[in-house]
């Protein structure tokens, strides 16, 4: 009789333990895409296979996949003849662990450096069109699939700042990540239904810049939007936090071009 | 005497002084119900006319950002971030209302909400807003006045 008391017991306590924690914690196949959050009138020109506007710079991209740049003589399809295949499954993987660098590196400094120093060309500019139209075109080779990080070893403790940074408050209206991509998704926040914030569509066309968008402006937009002063575009504290956003949302496919108010 | 007791005074009245300006520029110590019972250092009476403006105005209050009012249904995209307002003036007091504006994390520390005229434990404040609380007294004073209007039908 006691110990079916105490083993019962020990199951209310371990349940009790489990669902406090569940009820706190989010599953990862539970998340969704920016895209769900969307007004039908952004939906609808996503869907547009044909009058995406966001294709045409995807095309620019194309075009300069193999234009010849730099003292090498060369261009990406040098090395990346075909991009299909070259560059499946490979946009998935940043922010991806550099030995030489012993941090995090995201796609577009994985574009800069492999211009410098196989291409021998300049650096493109972070927001450039022709370092975002590139990312979007490198992440459309692996458009659909999930991403492919990893967080353990190395990558751990720059994934830890980044889930730190997201959970902090910040700015003058003392707000974290957290607080509306968390705790308040799918609600509306002025005339926007709050999302996930998780990064799956970026670059991403957004329709008031009318071209792509990287990630890291759109951190800087938000943590202005708080009245708090931003990192920089690449800046290590953005690196880690879009490590901690892709594995956050690492079940929500990659969509390209994803276009984004 | 008299040399002895004047630094001493002027001290005192340094103090004085700099505890006044300190406290109707930025309110520091802990802010209570207590606190909130009394308007803020400093302010005329509220004026409900001027609060609706502060309320709605994006750059000031911007409430609809989070929440709902009927009598401000003419505007454009109300948040539902936070509860609707209407009845606020029937089912708190003044005091209640004027803590939440001033600092919400009193009453929930996890609160999404700012403190609307707090300038101290921020971190990273863009530096044209650093040292300036969101709202002026006389902005808190107004909306807490035109929160009061929002009576039960």
């Amino acid at each position: 009789m006691k110990s079916i008391l105490k083993s019962g017991a020990a199951v209310f306590a371990i349940s009790a333990m489990l669902v406090s924690f569940t009820v706190v914690a989010e599953e990862a196949e539970d998340l969704k895409s920016g895209y769900y959050f969307a007004s039908d009138e952004i939906k609808s020109i996503q869907d547009d296979d044909f009058g995406n506007p966001a294709l045409l710079l995807l095309e620019d991209a194309e075009v300069l996949w193999s234009e010849v740049d730099g003292t090498e003589g060369k261009s990406c399809a040098s090395c990346h003849e075909d991009p299909a295949t070259d560059m499946a499954g490979v946009g998935i993987k940043y922010p991806m662990y550099d030995e030489k660098l012993k941090k995090p590196i995201t796609l577009s400094q994985k574009i800069n450096r492999e211009r410098k120093e196989k291409m021998g060309a300049k650096e493109w500019k972070w927001e450039s069109g022709n370092l975002l139209n590139t990312s979007a075109y490198i992440m459309l080779q692996s458009v659909g699939m999930e991403y492919d990080l990893k967080i353990d070893g190395p990558m751990e403790p720059f994934y830890k700042k980044g889930e730190k940074l997201y959970n902090t408050r910040n700015g003058q209206f003392d707000m974290a990540c957290k607080h509306c991509h968390m705790d308040y998704t799918d609600t509306m926040l002025r005339g926007n239904r709050l999302s996930y914030g998780l990064g799956n569509g970026f670059p991403a066309y957004r329709v008031g810049a009318q071209k792509f968008v990287s990630l890291h402006k759109r951190f800087r937009g938000c943590e202005k939007r708080l009245r708090a002063q931003p990192f920089k575009t690449q800046s290590d504290e953005y690196v880690n936090m879009e490590l901690y956003l892709k594995w956050r949302g690492r079940k929500v496919p990659v969509e390209v071009p994803a276009v984004r108010l | 005497m008299k040399i002895r007791l004047f630094p001493s005074m002027t001290i005192l009245a340094a103090a004085v002084f700099a505890l006044s300006f300190s406290a109707s520029a930025n309110m520091t110590g802990p802010y209570t119900l207590e606190t909130a019972a009394t308007p803020l250092p400093n302010t005329k009476p509220g004026s409900a006319e001027n609060g609706r403006k502060v309320f709605y105005h994006r750059k000031k209050g911007n409430c609809l950002a989070c929440h709902a009012v009927t009598d401000l249904e003419d505007v454009l995209f109300h948040g539902e971030v936070g509860p609707p307002l209407d009845g606020v003036g029937s089912n708190y007091t003044e005091a209640e209302l004027r803590l939440q504006v001033v600092n919400p994390k009193v009453n929930n520390s996890d609160s999404i909400m700012p403190a609307y005229h707090r300038t101290e434990g921020l971190r990273r404040v863009l530096v044209k807003f650093q040292n300036k609380p969101i709202l002026t007294a006389q902005e808190v004073e107004d909306i807490v006045a035109y929160m009061m209007t929002l009576k039960d039908e």
